[in-house]
This record gives C-alpha cells, structure tokens and sequence, in this order.
C-alpha cells in the first residue's frame, strides 16, 4: 500500500470538474487501502508535497497548469513517480495545433485545418488570407483554442460574418487558435488505459445531444445537456476501427498510464480525430469511468490500475 | 483492542461527488454552464472582483458591533439562542416599519414576514404561486438570481426590455395582451424598480403608476423588489409601487442585507394577508422561524443607534466609488462601450459591441485578475452576451481605477483585433464624459436607454439559421 498524494484543483478554467474527479479518485483509492493526501493545487504545491513526502501522485487535474506538462515537470525535478503521461505527451496532446500536425504526418485522418496565433493577424496580415481559408474549409467552420481543455472558446461560424467574431473570442483563451472544417456527424470518445499487455482502447462512447439540436454545438458540450451512450451502437468495423484510431494516436503522442482521444463518426461511417485529452475527467458523468465499467472494470481497479502504472514507466 | 478506524477525511469536494449521483435532474440544472466554472475563478484572493452584490460590510463600526452582541448576552441571550415565530419577532417587524417608513411606506406590521434574506422571498413567492410551466413576467435583463429561484419551480419567465426609465410598461401590456390570447395568465409580474439589478436604472413615476393600473385593471400581482431604495446617491426619491397600489396588487420584498448587513440574511415580505398566510406555511416548511439571533441584533441596534446615520454613511462611500467607477469606464474603455449611469443601488451595466462575448471575455479578464458577471444570465433568450455587470460597492477606489483599467485593456485589445480581421480599424466618436458633477447629471433618456434596450440578435439570427 502506498502514500498517495492526489493533486486537484490549481487555477485552470476546469478547476471544478477537476476538484470533482479528485475526489473520486480519494476515495477509490482509500477502499483500496492507500494512505490518502488531498492536495488543492496551489502556489504551495512543492512545499507541501516535501511535507507530505507521499511514495506516489495522482495527477487529478484537467486544464492549464496540471494537464500541459507543467506539473508534471515539477514532479519530474521532485522524482516522484505520477500517473499518467509524461511531460512531452502533455504539452503534445494538450496543443490541438500540434496534436493535429502529429496526426497529419501519420495519416491519421482529423479535420482540415488552420492555425494561427495573434501576431499573425496583428503583424502579418493573416485577415487577408480569411477568404482563401474559408474557401478551402468551407462553412460551417468551428473556431477555437488551441490548448483550451474544455468547452470553452469553441465557436460556430456559419457565414464568413462569423469568423472575426469567432477568432475574438477563441483569442480570449489562448494565442493559438485553430479554423477547423466542421465534420457533421456523431461525438464519440475512446479511452485508452494502460495494461499488462501495453495500452489497450476501451468500449466506445457516444455523446449525444439532449435536445436534438444538430447545430447547437455549444450545447453539446454542456454537462445534462448531453447522453451517453456506451458501447456506441456502431457496426463493428466502424467501432474497431474508432479503437484503432484512438490507439494509434495515444502512441503517436507517446501517452502513458491513460487518456482519452475523441472523435467524429460522418454520415459515410468515416472516423475523425479531433483530440487526445491525457488527463480525462474521472467524475461520475465523465466519459472514461462509463467505458472502463462498460469494459468490466470498476472505478476502484480503473484507479488501481492508473496507480500501478506510476510505477511502471 | 484495537483502534477503530479512522473515519475518511471529509471534504467538500469529496462529499460533492459521493453525493452527485442522488441529486434531481433539477438540481443538475442549476449547476450545468461552463461560465459558472469560470465565475468561480473570481473569488481567488488576488481578484480584484466587480463580480459579487457585496456590500463594503468592513464599514460597519466594530465597537458598535461588539457593544450590540454584549447588550444581548447580557440582556437577552435565552431568548436568542431560542426559536421563534415563523412570521417574526414583533420587536423586529417594528424596525422594518420604521425602514419602509424612511421611504413613505406605512405598513400594518400583520401584513409582514420576516424572512431569511431577501432570496427567500423570491422562494417563497415562486413556491406559493407557481405550478410547472406557469408564465411569470420579469424585466430583461434580470436579476439572475430571481430568474433561477423562479426556474427552480419550473416557470415560464417571459422578460419584458427596459430602457433608462426602466420596464417599458407599454411593452408589458403588449405582452399580457399576447398572453392573454394565447390563454396564458401570468401569476405575476417581478421587477426591481429603484437601481436594478443589473441594469442599474430606475423605473420613472409615470411608469409606476401605469404599473399599479395594469396591475388592478387585470388583477395580476407584482413582486416589487426594493432592497436598494435607501442607497440613493443623486435625484429626488421616488413612491415605491408598494406605496402607490396600498398593498393590494403588489407584494413588497425588503432586506436589511444593503443596508446593514447580508450576513444576517435578514429580509421581509409584505403581502396580501391569504397570499401571506400561505407563504407562512411554505416557511414553516423552509426553515421554521428566521433567526433569532439576528433579529434581537437587528432590534438592538434600532433600539440604540441611527441605523440612518449608517445608511448615510454607505451612501457617502458609494457614491464616491461610482463617480470612480463611472470616471475609470470614460477613461478605460472603448468609445464603442455604453453603461448606465446609476443613481443609485450597487450596479453599472455596461454593453459592448456585438462581436464580444463577455463569458469569453471573463477569461482574459481573469488571467489579469479581474472579475464581472457576463450579462448572458441576465436573460433567458440568449441577449445579453455582450453586457456585463459591475458592482461598485465592494471595491476600493484604487482597486475599482485598476480593476476597470485591466477589463479596458482586454477590450481594447478585442476592439483591435477585431478591426484587424475585419479590416474596418474600430472607429466611433466617443460618447461619453465622466459623471464629475452629480447636479450636471444626463437628462433621463440619455441615461442608458439604448445601453439596456437589446436587440434580440440571437433570436433572428436563429430564425434565419430555421429558414
């Protein structure tokens, strides 16, 4: 049994559902038998966790900060062993931009795109080659920050009158935003957990719109707006070759211990990667606990294992 | 033998999530947005928040506050640490007479409640009068926590615009006549006429007592909710609704939480007697009796000191800290920016260009460390995406310069960027001077009527999208 301090919170925009996915995994991890340290992540992380002197962390947090490499960088100079991936992989996967670019080199099928950070606009006269991206992404075009974990920021531009609005508020987010072919199709999630045979993809989750709206993206992404549905009931080629999707991109980005990757199924059964979250949420409506249950495995051996795997890379 | 075990250590965190699973899908409604991730970034200590209703509580004199609790441990400590009536002590009821007198108000101390805070109030009126699916009428924009008290009771809330002369009374009785034909019967009609939250304007006298009119000649109740009345900082006072109809078509909710103390969570309700009596029993439900405690530390400090000398030292203060605010957003923000100049209340609302949404614009802003309310929970139709709400209240001078300085900055820096990519550089004449001189205050129209009145751009843009 082990001392493990569970890293929560910090100050991204995603504070809360962090918080909330920390305190599950408490609690798992106390039925399981550890010794339990809560850390509300803070300026006085590394002072505490010399305090603390756990054998292990647990890093429960989503956003900015705690799932882009920073902490785990920090953890990295302390030598603690952590869950999930390594600093690279983080600052990989949480850059949509550069998630994208990875997965263009390998074939990996994800929406057209385009990026841009402030100064292209302000210095370079970017705002020129609008229509030109607009013409080759056509409308509707989604807008949005490059690292922002969750929701927020992604806009909807139907007409080329939305862009500037779009970018605007995407820029409040993030100096890197991404223009990006909108895929009509379904919202499904793939979670990757380590196993004894190296990474395997668990069942298929499809998020489905509560309202029916098909154009009101932003409600997609809202917590009660939205149902699960796991396995997605998708033909098997389709949901075998989800798995292999989101697989082949947790390696690609060179994630351990587990992460989800999502994806867009269109109306040909063609699947798109759109992108790897290496920390997911582990609350009780988050996407991966649903597929790790629907896979046979329980909340407490999901955490269980995430754990064991600190010690394994 | 041995030890038990030891008990997991609580926390809020923990117990929020062990318990998540049971709650009613009502409940995860009330904690669904992403913008309410955001506003709970605005209570870091290093925010210089415009955010909260807050009053400046650190004001209130501590040799009075300790002389009151002393007063009461030697005068009447069992009967405060003891329950009482569920519609109030009659001691506490009297300084509520004596408030709502300092407005012209004569009350019959029968016709009043005391509840816990203001809100309850709001609860309590939604929980007597509301079935699901019943239309109540509000002022657009409204205070979001009206609209989700009502909500919670599963009503219809159906927001009628304003403009600096507060509700349009004439677009009110359009309203209730459309409703009337599609055989809705709204329960009854709910609006903060003095200071609005959080438009902070201020309903005009001819538009009161149209009110009051509308309200008997369709025998439809109204729900004034005055809790800034008294935090009145230039201009004539004027009769409240409550004053002009008698107390027969409208229901007055008061509070002590601006003018002394929300810490207490002090506030009334004068009803008709059968609408009051029912409320009665919704508050035996609620919580049995309102404190006591705070009603003998009300009492006392009626009894023993000028709560007016208190309430005039607040406005003195206030006022102060909205010509600071009002003089920062001249100097700060964009010619393309509007805000209402308020007499008085705790609130500026101010709208800036359509191409900015104030949720996303929230994030910058707290990555300087400064906090609003986005306007979008103001309104129920998806208006209200480019306003925000300031408080004035809370903040010192030098923190309401800088905080208003920051927000400038990241809208300034959204103006731009705008212009660049729409290559029309932001260009308008700049249309506003600082409120410097109180006497020399903008006649009435000019004090906000286009900055409250909002297009309904989400609606036809929706039509368009249906089309």
């Amino acid at each position: 049994m082990s001392r493990v301090a569970v890293l929560a919170g910090g100050s991204s925009f995603e504070r809360q559902v962090s918080l909330r996915s920390g305190a599950r995994v408490e609690d798992a991890l106390e039925r399981l038998g550890h010794e339990v340290v809560a850390i509300d992540v803070g300026r006085d992380l590394v002072g505490r966790l010399r305090a603390a002197a756990p054998d292990v962390a647990f890093v429960a947090m989503h956003g900015a900060g705690g799932e882009d490499g920073t902490v785990q960088e920090l953890l990295e100079i302390l030598g603690l062993p952590y869950t999930g991936s390594g600093v690279p992989a983080c600052a990989r996967a949480m850059d949509k931009v550069a998630t994208k670019h990875l997965l263009l080199e390998h074939d990996v099928p994800t929406p057209p795109f385009f990026a841009f950070n402030q100064t292209a606009f302000r210095e370079l006269g970017a705002a020129d080659a609008l229509p030109a991206i607009e013409q080759r992404l056509a409308f509707p075009i989604v807008v949005k920050p490059s690292s922002q974990g969750s929701a927020l920021g992604i806009k909807f531009a139907r007409t080329a009158a939305d862009v500037p609005a779009a970018l605007v508020a995407a820029f409040s987010y993030d100096h890197k935003v991404l223009l990006e072919r909108f895929v009509d199709g379904r919202d499904l999630a793939v979670s990757v957990l380590e196993g004894p045979d190296g990474p395997e993809a668990l069942p298929v989750v499809e998020a489905v719109p509560r309202d029916g709206d098909l154009y009101d993206f932003q409600a997609r992404y809202e917590i009660g707006r939205t149902d699960f549905i796991c396995p997605a009931e998708l033909p098997q080629a389709v949901a075998d070759r989800a798995r292999e999707l989101a697989l082949r991109t947790y390696e690609l980005l060179g994630c351990f211990g587990f992460g989800r990757v999502d994806l867009l199924v269109d109306g040909d059964g063609e699947l798109h990667v759109l992108e790897a979250n290496p920390i997911p949420g582990l609350t009780e409506t988050s996407l991966m606990p649903q597929a790790a249950e629907a896979a046979g495995i329980g909340f407490d051996e999901l955490v269980g294992r995430i754990l064991a795997s600190a010690f394994e890379r | 033998m041995s030890p038990p075990p030891k008990p997991p250590e609580r926390s809020t965190r923990r117990d929020l999530e062990r318990y998540a699973g049971l709650f009613s899908s009502r409940t995860r409604v009330m904690t669904s947005s992403a913008t309410r991730d955001l506003m709970a970034m605005s209570d870091r200590p290093d925010v210089i928040s415009f955010a909260g209703g807050l009053p400046d509580t650190s004001t209130f004199p501590t040799d009075v506050f300790a002389q009151l609790t002393a007063r009461i441990a030697d005068e009447s400590c069992a009967r405060a640490l003891q329950y009482g009536p569920t519609d109030g002590l009659a001691e506490t009821k009297r300084c509520i007479a004596d408030v709502m007198a300092a407005e012209e108000m004569t009350v019959d101390t029968d016709d009043v409640m005391v509840t816990t805070g203001g809100q309850q109030v709001l609860d309590l009126v939604a929980k007597t009068l509301i079935d699901p699916g019943d239309t109540i009428v509000a002022e657009g924009p409204s205070y979001p926590g009206a609209l989700n008290a009502f909500q919670a009771y599963q009503a219809n809330v159906v927001q009628i615009d304003m403009d600096s002369d507060g509700m349009r009374v004439d677009l009110l009785e359009e309203t209730l006549d459309r409703l009337e034909r599609e055989g809705r019967r709204p329960k009854f009609v709910y609006t903060v006429p003095s200071f609005q939250n959080p438009g902070g304007v201020t309903m005009s006298l001819p538009r009161r007592r149209r009110l009051v009119e509308v309200a008997r000649e369709r025998e439809l109740l109204v729900l004034e909710d005055n809790p800034y009345g008294l935090l009145r900082y230039e201009g004539d006072p004027l009769p409240t609704i409550y004053s002009l109809d008698g107390g027969v078509y409208v229901m007055y909710l008061g509070t002590f939480s601006k003018i002394f103390s929300p810490g207490l969570r002090l506030g009334w309700v004068v009803a008709p007697p059968p609408v009051l009596a029912r409320m009665n029993l919704g508050k035996q439900q609620a919580d049995l009796c309102t404190s006591t405690l705070s009603q003998i530390l009300v009492q006392s400090y009626f009894a023993h000191h000028d709560w007016r000398d208190y309430v005039g030292s607040l406005t003195e203060l206030y006022r102060s800290r909205r010509d600071t605010m009002l003089d920062a957003l001249a100097e700060h923000f964009p010619p393309q920016a509007e805000w209402t100049k308020p007499r008085g209340g705790l609130f500026i609302w101010a709208t800036l260009p359509d191409f900015i949404d104030t949720s996303d614009l929230l994030a910058a802003a707290l990555r300087d460390n400064v906090a609003f309310v986005p306007g979008e929970g103001a309104f129920l139709d998806g208006r209200g995406r480019s306003s925000m709400r300031l408080n004035f209240s809370n903040a010192d001078e030098d923190g309401i310069r800088e905080g208003i300085r920051r927000i400038g900055e990241v809208v300034k820096e959204q103006v731009a960027l705008y212009g660049t990519l729409t290559g029309v550089p932001a260009q308008a004449p700049p249309r506003h001077d600082a409120v410097a001189d109180a006497s020399e205050a903008p006649p009435a129209d000019e004090q906000g009527a286009r900055v409250v009145e909002l297009p309904r751009r989400d609606e036809r843009e929706r039509r368009a999208r249906r089309s």
